[in-house]
């Protein structure tokens, strides 16, 4: 049997591999983007006022000084200050990310009972016409822009969420028929219903168990895609999430905001896939 | 299904056609301002009415279908250009190499797509011309969307360093970098040819989207993106149908091109 504890170990060096070498990256990324801090252009200011907010600037020069003392604020659980809002990062996280948590658990979970809804009849009844209707509607959504259906949703006063579990559900359905198909011709669920099992006996014994790590994997990368769903969404239908931030920070190129939540929403992520593959890997059937 | 592919094809040339000629087809210049006639209903003049500032919003579709229509092919280009080049170095070279240039693709597929674009497009400047819009957008598009295409060309490369017909050409004495342009890189051809027809819908989406949050394509310049914008001042969808032509063009165009990518999948 493989050690899960090796493989535990060997997803938390890569997580935090990934984790600091991004988050160097993407500091090191905006103390060299182009341009001049927004507030210098402002007429009203003083030469000695622009003086002071380009001295402001001068100990962030220093990128390994920087990131060292923002590493040093992480541990401690101080993520700095939003340069735009004017408001310590953790205060805005804390505010935002149950909005955000409670968009992607309900999107998620109309995402997968639609695509599932769809997929599990389509891999007993085999209709033409019903696998037709169903692809048509998954490839009606794939064809939508994130943006585009959270307006329509809006226009139509329907759940923000609803919007989310319509993007998602798609590739949620494509996955699954395909995983669903592929598990149809294996020996043992053509034995099973050779010897007469009940469709619902044949799904939850003979399909799902051997495809176990491919649908958790399924699900970890379910949640980046709702992450990225959720941006547009938060934004065209005013809903105060952590997508709405990131898109207030990218105006107002408020750059130090935008790496705080690029690299959370990251970690969320990578834990998202270590978590399906260390899951997958201990419910691998051993030889 | 040959007559899906017909439809797609007919479609997508349909489109393609009109927004090349759109110099000729559009009745104004898109930046045009008819002043007298803000927000106008459809009419002989305006085939799909005016916008809030009086453009004639049909010459604005076309001309937006242009710049979309080519913007995403080109970054879907630029996109298969990185992937073949760092996927196919990482493939043949293998070792440190592969697993530097495999971790770099990691991280940034670990990356939510639109939360990547969005920091990236704001590390950029925002108020800039509205064609170095259009380059910076066509740039960010490409520069990003190479890592899951790497991943399949290193895995490809991979398996044909060590194929038969390689080992023969080196045991020829056939020069490393001969094996790569002359063997290797005809074969990973499909490869990347695969990976530049699944970027040009999810492109044309992405600039849709960043076009919608005001990070795309910048005024008076129109792009599908910018033109789903005015969706936004709808107070009903029943108010004013015709503003719908821009989603409806979308929607044709990527499904045309997500039907050609099934039916290229799906053997005949």
């Amino acid at each position: 049997m493989r050690p899960i504890a090796v493989l535990l170990a060997k997803h938390a060096a890569r997580i935090l591999a990934i984790t600091l070498t991004g988050g160097f990256l993407a500091l090191a990324l905006t103390r060299l983007a182009p341009g001049v801090d927004e507030r210098e252009l402002d007429a009203r200011l003083s030469d000695e006022s622009r003086a002071a907010i380009r001295q402001s600037h001068e100990a962030e020069r220093n990128i390994f000084h920087f990131y060292w003392a923002w590493l040093r604020g992480f541990a401690h659980g101080d993520l700095g200050v939003s340069e735009a809002l004017n408001r310590p990062v953790t205060e805005l996280l804390s505010e935002r990310l149950p909005v955000t948590g409670r968009l992607l658990g309900w999107g998620l979970l109309i995402g997968w009972a639609l695509g599932l809804g769809l997929a599990v009849p389509l891999a007993f009844l085999r209709g033409r016409v019903f696998d037709l209707g169903a692809s048509a509607l998954a490839a009606l959504f794939l064809c939508l822009p994130a943006a585009v259906l959270g307006l329509l949703f809006v226009l139509l006063r329907a759940p923000a969420a609803l919007a989310l579990g319509l993007l998602v559900f798609p590739k949620i359905f494509r996955y699954a028929r395909t995983l669903l198909q592929q598990s149809a011709t294996l020996p043992h669920v053509l034995t099973a219903r050779a010897k007469g099992l009940g469709n619902v006996r044949v799904l939850l014994w003979h399909y799902l168990p051997p495809a176990a790590g491919q649908w958790l994997a399924l699900l970890a990368v379910s949640i980046p895609l709702a992450l990225s769903a959720a941006v547009p969404i938060e934004v065209v239908c005013d809903l105060p999430g952590i997508g709405q931030l990131a898109w207030k920070a990218a105006l107002a190129r408020d750059l130090y905001l935008l790496v705080c939540l690029t690299g959370i929403v990251t970690l969320t992520t990578v834990l998202a896939k270590s978590a399906s593959d260390v899951l997958g890997e201990s419910l691998r059937p051993t030889a | 299904m040959r007559w899906l592919r017909y439809i797609a094809i007919g479609i997508l040339a349909a489109v393609f056609l009109a927004s090349l000629f759109a110099g000729t087809l559009a009745p104004a210049p898109y930046a045009k301002q008819f002043r007298d006639e803000p927000e106008a209903a459809p009419s002989r003049q305006h085939w799909l009415g005016t916008d809030d500032l009086g453009r004639d919003r049909f010459s604005r579709v076309l001309y937006g279908t242009r710049i979309s229509l080519l913007l995403a092919p080109a970054a879907a280009l630029l996109a298969a250009a990185l992937a073949g080049l760092l996927g196919g170095v990482a493939g043949y070279l293998g070792g440190w190499t592969e697993r530097a240039l495999m971790a770099a693709a990691d991280l940034v597929l670990s990356l939510p797509w639109l939360f990547l674009l969005l920091a990236v497009r704001a590390l950029l400047p925002l108020n800039v011309e509205p064609l170095q819009s259009v380059t910076i957008t066509f740039l960010i598009l490409g520069c990003l969307g190479w890592a899951a295409g790497a991943r399949v060309v290193c895995a490809g490369a991979g398996a044909l360093r060590n194929s038969d017909f390689a080992l023969q050409a080196r045991a020829l004495g056939c020069s490393e970098s001969r094996l790569l342009l002359r063997h290797l890189a005809p074969n990973l051809r499909p490869l990347l040819l695969a990976q530049f027809w699944i970027s040009v819908p999810v492109f044309i989406l992405a600039e849709a989207n960043l076009g919608i949050l005001g990070l795309g394509v910048s005024e008076p310049l129109p792009s599908w993106g910018s033109l789903l914008r005015e969706l936004e001042g709808l107070t009903a969808i029943s108010g004013k149908p015709w503003m719908f032509v821009p989603l409806l063009l979308l929607i044709a165009s990527v499904t045309a091109f997500q039907v050609l990518l099934v039916d290229q999948e799906m053997p005949s």
